[in-house]
């Protein structure tokens, strides 16, 4: 089995993984950090979407291997214990979520979105999210809360 | 999933070398369609043949007429690049339109093509742009190297190397994805080549053809006497050997062929 050395969160971390295991079973199953979640399976849905080298990425189409010396970020890596970051509380506030299943999935894109482009129109954020499905809201809130987000990120 | 040996060769020879020792190997690009298809049990290698780390497949580089683009290079590296943009912008256009965000971070332009979907945007790029594929062991032309639906005349364990676009005087691309998957359910490829490579129009169609990507004779012909959207009022191209499924059926592609058509020669004449 190939043993990876790896960043979560700002820790090293050395495991054994089988050739097959999937970067968000690694997360979720090895690490216990179940907030990223495992929608679809099939890289259409966004969920299990994180960050590698600081990129989204959805961790069910990526092999934990692949992951080798790289540095990931999942929702729990956003903000300290008991502390939301501000894409996080921009959700909060705009309701941008029903059952909060996509959540953590549109988080993490939404993070890598506006650090691309830190003032996006709301045609760039539909445009952004199209890899993030949400079955409950019809995306009016996410798109209000991602729009928040990044103005204040922005500061 | 059944599991496999994984490797991640750093070079182009180890990694020819660990596919060659294994039983049943297969190369992995970016994964996006190589990891669904072994969680389904489609493929079942025994080892898996990471690409990742393999610098020399990497980079993309504008020279002398040509755009060459590396196997490994990813889907959100070509849609950014100003390279590439100033050369054939259609070419970041088409990246920057592949799946979504995600996927484009982590799928390859070699991966795509070894992978041949007929839905893929790729293929219809070096269709049309007539691009050579350079491999580790030959040169293929675009016509040689396309085999039909998922197949390519690769040949085991022959590994793209990099794609060699001719920039042309003017091309542009447009698809019609599907509003789930963002694959084309049609998607064209037009461009004007540059005198030094035939200077005639070559039109490139994916999503739509039964044996894959295909050229349009009827909208290559119409384009040839007068490089225009109002060229192709009245052009139809037959539904014959069109895909039909539970998206489209084949005469409503045929239609949306001309449609796509049409932006794509707006697109390459700078009219949106």
């Amino acid at each position: 089995m190939p043993e990876i050395s790896l960043t979560v969160n700002g820790e090293q971390i050395t495991k054994s993984v089988e050739g097959r295991t999937l970067l968000v079973e690694f997360i979720r199953e090895t690490l216990k950090l179940t907030g990223t979640h495992i929608g679809c399976d099939t890289s259409q849905c966004g969920a299990c979407t994180v960050h590698l080298n600081g990129q989204a990425v959805k961790s069910c189409t990526m092999l934990a291997a692949q992951a080798d010396g790289a540095e990931i970020t999942t929702i729990e890596g956003l903000a300290p214990e008991g502390q939301l970051n501000p894409m996080q509380q921009a959700f909060n506030d705009h309701h941008g979520l029903q059952c909060g299943f996509c959540t953590p999935g549109m988080v993490m894109r939404a993070m890598t979105l506006v650090k691309d482009n830190p003032a996006p129109t709301e045609a760039e954020v539909r445009h952004g999210l199209e890899g993030n499905i949400c079955r409950c809201t019809g995306y009016q809130n996410i798109v209000a809360a991602v729009l928040d987000g990044a103005k204040a990120l922005r500061g | 999933m059944e599991d496999f040996t994984y490797t991640r060769p750093a070079s182009l020879a180890d990694a020819i070398a660990v596919h060659g020792d294994a039983d049943d190997a297969m190369y992995m690009a970016g994964g996006q369609t190589l990891i669904p298809v072994l969680k389904q049990g489609l493929a079942m290698p025994t080892d898996v043949v990471d690409l990742g780390a393999v610098w020399e497949l990497d980079g993309i580089a504008v020279s002398g007429g040509f755009v060459t683009i590396g196997a490994m290079t990813r889907h959100a590296v070509v849609a950014a690049s100003k390279d590439v943009r100033a050369a054939i912008p259609a070419l970041t256009v088409l990246a920057g339109g592949i799946g979504d965000a995600q996927v484009r971070n982590r799928g390859t332009i070699g991966g795509s093509l070894a992978n041949n979907d007929p839905s893929a945007d790729y293929p219809s790029a070096v269709m049309g742009l007539g691009a050579t594929i350079v491999t580790d062991r030959r040169e293929l032309t675009a016509e040689d190297y396309f085999d039909g639906m998922f197949a390519t005349n690769l040949e085991p364990g022959e590994i793209i190397k990099a794609v060699k676009f001719p920039v042309p005087e003017k091309a542009g691309y447009a698809k019609f994805p599907n509003p789930a998957s963002r694959y084309a359910l049609v998607g064209v490829f037009v461009a004007k080549t540059a005198p030094g490579s035939g200077g005639g129009v070559r039109v490139a169609v994916t999503g739509a053809g039964q044996d894959g990507v295909f050229r349009a004779a009827e909208i290559e012909d119409a384009l040839n006497n007068n490089f225009s959207a109002d060229a192709l009022a009245g052009v139809t191209v037959p539904a014959d050997g069109l895909m039909t499924d539970m998206h489209a059926d084949a005469a409503y592609r045929a239609n949306l062929i001309g449609v796509m058509a049409k932006r794509a020669v707006k697109q390459a004449n700078g009219q949106g």
